[in-house]
């Protein structure tokens, strides 16, 4: 019996006298190792990485936008690297005016045993476009949904960007903005005449099913919606 | 004691014939036929109250701890619990209820059959309770209509055995003759809405503290 599948060993890849790891003690705040993967980095993209940062023991590379992709794309292809699990993509945005808003990717080398945290930083009043990172992790697509949901933030490359915590019809705007007021824009009796609005089965895509095979045993009137390709964000 | 003063005027007989009509407190030995069959109706209603937990959040924990054996639901006639509005009388909605979560809820309602009751479970469910922000409905009676607000967050199971005992009064005292009783609640065909809007608008305004929580621009 054969099979493709290769179970990925956590520090398999390290060398073979690496101690197991301990719960680490009195990290400095600012002045730790870095990862490997930040002079790794530096090296093949050597325009492209602006600042390396240790905070907590963790390392932060800012890294220009439009090289984002390449570079994570990098950091999941390379034998050296391996950093074959995105944890989570999400962004910041600070309180300051003039501070930037940062995107966040959350990487992790489970045979490495290393932590990465990528950032991007998009000036207040630029276009809120960052490339999609969903051909090197399928992860990617819920938690950039997500990402857009909440902060506006377009995943270019993404396959199916739309809302996925608040409806789709969702009008009042990107809640963890810092211009979002915390009850929304509409009153109250407006947003539950909205909220009441909404068709609660009517909210899939043929991309979100992926249900060619169970097509033909939905019921008739969500085929033929699917059928003219209607989507209810539009 | 032994004082005389005068008669209070609001402490009259305790149940004049009038005040026994409103309250439906009829006594037993009443001779009216059709309050003895109304007596005898709701008896077996209150005593079967079959009911359906919509739970979303911490209170549905607590309504769960209600029906396991410590507090044993079951007493009450509940034994059965309804997974399907179907085959429900009594609807508990336990948990905070997201806007998204809005016209779920009032299907559901609308697919139980009469008669049908509501209890709506701890402070999230009753008024929005602590989450008073973009996406979190301020009151279920906003969507449904409701018959008893359990108050708490969570509620413990003592409050929501109480609550259950006040509805099961509340059907005691039903009166078929009352025509309106199982009328169905119409929404406004144009807006969905069966409270006029500025009803909504002037009981979900923020009061107390969370006046101060609106982190409006910047």
């Amino acid at each position: 019996m054969s099979s493709g599948f290769t179970p990925v060993v956590p520090g398999g890849a390290s060398p073979a006298n690496t101690a197991a790891p301990a719960s680490p003690k009195g990290i400095p705040h600012r002045s730790g190792p870095a990862n490997p993967s930040a002079q790794a980095l530096q090296q093949h993209f050597a325009g492209s990485v602006k600042r390396v940062e240790v905070v907590w023991g963790e390392t932060n590379i800012i890294v220009d936008p439009p090289r984002v992709h390449d570079v994570i794309r990098w950091l999941h292809d390379d034998p050296s690297q391996r950093y074959d699990y995105l944890s989570d993509v999400t962004a910041v945005e600070f309180r300051d005016l003039e501070r930037p808003i940062e995107v966040v990717w959350h990487l992790r080398s489970l045979p490495y045993r290393r932590f990465l945290r990528i950032k991007v930083l998009i000036e207040k009043g630029a276009t809120l476009e960052v490339p999609s990172v969903w051909d090197v992790y399928k992860a990617a697509d819920w938690m950039e949904r997500e990402c857009y949901d909440m902060f506006g933030i377009r995943f270019v490359g993404h396959p199916d960007l739309r809302r996925i915590l608040m409806w789709e019809q969702y009008r009042e705007g990107y809640p963890l903005r810092k211009d979002f007021p915390l009850r929304g824009r509409f009153s109250r009796s407006e947003q539950l005449r909205q909220a009441l609005a909404i068709n609660p089965e009517a909210r899939y895509s043929m991309e979100e099913l992926t249900i060619a095979d169970a097509f033909e045993d939905l019921p008739a009137d969500m085929k033929r919606r699917l059928n003219t390709g209607e989507k209810t964000g539009e | 004691m032994g004082l005389s003063r005068p008669e209070d005027p609001d402490e009259g007989p305790a149940a004049t014939p009038e005040r026994a009509e409103i309250t439906g407190d009829v006594p037993w030995t009443t001779t009216r036929l059709d309050h003895l069959l109304d007596q005898f109706v709701n008896w077996g209603r209150k005593n079967s109250l079959w009911p359906m937990p919509f739970g979303t959040a911490c209170c549905a924990i607590e309504f769960m701890a209600t029906a396991a054996s410590k507090f044993d639901l079951a007493r009450f006639g509940m034994e059965r619990q309804a997974f399907s509005p179907r085959q429900a009388d009594l609807l508990i909605c336990a948990g905070r209820v997201p806007f998204k979560l809005a016209p779920v809820l009032r299907r559901i309602w609308q697919q139980m059959p009469q008669p049908k009751w509501c209890i709506s479970m701890g402070a999230c469910a009753s008024s929005g309770g602590m989450f008073d922000n973009y996406a979190v409905v301020q009151g279920i009676d906003s969507i449904i209509p409701v018959d008893v607000y359990v108050p708490g967050c969570p509620p413990r199971p003592e409050g929501l055995l109480y609550g259950i005992l006040m509805l099961q009064k509340k059907v005691e005292r039903e009166r078929m003759a009352d025509k309106t009783l199982r009328t169905e609640m119409e929404a406004d065909p144009k807006s969905q809405l069966y409270i006029p809007p500025s009803v909504i608008d002037e009981v979900s305004e923020p009061f107390g503290n969370s006046i101060h929580q609106t982190r409006s621009g910047l």
